[in-house]
């Protein structure tokens, strides 16, 4: 193990060590409340940013594989009574197909055409939910899930470390795809299709791969939801919002490292978390477009390219 | 006598109703080094998009070895040892010099060491100064080096150099050629495509001529250059009376 994966292990751990002993600091459950939407972000980013940054395929269906992932845990829950960890793992296998089955549909075609296609999905997705009765239509579905386990302080400290656990498992994923050989053939790909092609890269079964992973992340993130909320509804959870901030924070985090959608997530989410209280909840979504305008037109590579042109280093 | 490390039978490809190549014949025996000259749209580079999977012919084989790979995807010509660079040199920017070589160690070979490996190549092209740059910040000669050193590092059977030299000085001409013929000399088959035309001709033990997608000359450099077809493509009508 090299010295930055020792590094990271240890971060990984001490802030899952941090999540479970939060609750016994803080004792007002509105954090964990708020604290699970911004890790919420954080899985969403990390997850778009395997297939969008590493491979540089621009995904604006985000919003429909967090839908599939939160309707599947609901479903399970409802009609069959599988637990929530149940509903987590079947969510992480629909994303991942579904990624396949789109990536298979739409990796032929590149840039603008493929993230018009992607967009697709999610109307496809909503309007395939909409008229299934057992979905709840576009009524919703309540899920009145079972109380937290004894050791947790609440259900809000529950589902915010549950939601920490899924968080460090993502981005651990990215990371470790970054830094393999999936991170570099991805690159490559993205660089130039074909020229990684003919260094070897089985580029169509690479990407098909960085969809599935991507898939199975973004499904994970919406997983929780519907316990989080007791609710869940197809205006929700296929929702603009959503597609847009998983664009937006790897985007101003940085696209090229693990690290990059992290650091976006955190500020953004926590800066719309700060704005919902203080100002106006329908603000997040102006608040959202002009920060990545500005980066977009200021700082293209985001925070993490701002900081490595100074230090031409990237972090591992 | 050996066989044909590659060879096309009838090979065609058209765009829409332009036809752009063929139908061609060409062979290329092992440790041949093989140029391929023609003015601008003959052909030569769909023929390497041909030979590389870049481009499936519409009609003819294309075998390496005597196995048929005229189906075949790019990645798995690679894996059986065809390499090429390309025209316009196109790095894997966002990746350090040694990122660049690690890709096809990855993907190509269970190499052990692929770090020592990239080191051994890049100290045989002469990149090793600039192992951990990023490829961004290369010259125009250091990407063209970085290309040959991308193309060599899996040890392929037949490297394709697609227009390696174009936009260097006589003196980087010199160095690119002379990487070209110490890899010959390990066992490397070499397919040249140039408009340099001393380099080309320096290098090559056999010269095939495009034009209009035909191959219109075959033969040692000076017989190619006596051609009257040939000197017809490049000096005109009047150059052969």
């Amino acid at each position: 193990m090299t010295r930055d994966s020792k590094i990271f292990l240890i971060a990984a751990v001490a802030v899952l060590l941090a999540g479970l002993l939060a609750p016994h600091v803080l004792k007002n459950p509105f954090y964990f409340f708020a604290g699970y939407v911004i890790l919420q972000y954080v899985v969403i980013a990390t997850g778009w940013n395997i297939l969008g940054g590493y491979a540089g395929y621009i995904n604006f269906g985000a919003a429909g594989f967090f839908g599939a992932g939160a309707y599947a845990s609901a479903f399970l829950f409802n009609t069959f009574g599988i637990p929530l960890l149940g509903g987590l793992v079947a969510a992480c296998l629909i994303g991942a197909l579904l990624g396949v089955l789109m990536g298979y549909l739409t990796l032929r075609i590149q840039g603008v055409y493929f993230a018009i296609a992607t967009l697709g999905l999610v109307i496809i997705l909503e309007t395939i939910i909409h008229n299934i009765p057992a979905l709840g239509g576009a009524r919703g579905i309540v899920v009145y899930g079972p109380p937290p386990p004894a050791w947790a302080a609440g259900p809000s400290q529950y589902m915010f470390f549950l939601m920490l656990l899924i968080a460090v498992a993502s981005v651990s994923l990215a990371r470790w795809m970054q830094i393999s050989w999936v991170g570099r053939g991805l690159r490559a790909v993205r660089a130039s299709e074909n020229a990684a092609e003919c260094s070897g890269v089985p580029t169509l079964r690479l990407k098909l791969l960085a969809c599935a992973a991507s898939g199975a992340v973004l499904a994970a993130a919406g997983a929780p939801y519907p316990f989080y909320t007791s609710f869940v509804e197809p205006v929700t959870v296929f929702s603009l919002l959503i597609g847009l901030n998983a664009i937006a924070m790897p985007l101003i985090g940085g696209t090229r490292t693990w690290l990059g959608p992290v650091i976006g997530a955190l500020l953004m989410a926590s800066t719309q978390q700060i704005a919902t209280i203080t100002i106006s909840s329908e603000l997040n979504i102006l608040f959202v477009g002009i920060v990545l305008i500005a980066f977009v037109a200021l700082a293209p590579n985001g925070i993490l390219g701002l900081v490595a042109r100074r230090s031409r280093e990237t972090p591992r | 006598m050996s066989s044909p490390v590659l060879s096309m039978h009838g090979v065609e490809k058209s765009f829409g109703l332009f036809r752009a190549l063929g139908p061609v014949d060409l062979e290329l025996m092992p440790q041949e080094r093989l140029g391929i000259i023609g003015p601008n749209g003959a052909g030569k580079t769909t023929l390497i998009n041909c030979i590389t999977g870049v481009l499936k012919p519409d009609n003819g084989s294309v075998k390496f070895e005597g196995i048929d790979i005229t189906v075949q995807p790019s990645f798995k010509r690679a894996r059986l040892g065809i390499s090429r660079t390309f025209q316009i040199p196109q790095p894997f920017r966002g990746m350090s010099v040694t990122e660049n070589l690690l890709v096809p160690l990855d993907y190509l070979h269970g190499t052990a060491n692929k770090r020592r490996r990239a080191a051994e190549v890049l100290e045989s092209v002469g990149l090793s100064a600039r192992a951990a740059h990023p490829s961004e910040d290369l010259s125009q000669l250091e990407l063209r080096k970085l290309e040959l050193a991308r193309a060599l590092v899996g040890n392929p059977k037949v490297l394709i150099a697609d227009e390696a030299m174009a936009g260097l000085s006589e003196a980087e001409i010199d160095e690119v050629l002379a990487i070209l013929m110490k890899l010959n000399q390990q066992g490397v088959a070499v397919i040249m495509i140039e408009h340099i035309m001393h380099a080309v001709m320096r290098f090559s033990q056999r010269i095939v001529c495009f034009e209009m997608g035909q191959l219109i000359a075959s033969g040692t450099a000076e017989e190619v250059t006596r051609d009257p077809k040939v000197q017809k493509v490049y000096f005109g009508e009047q150059a052969h009376h």
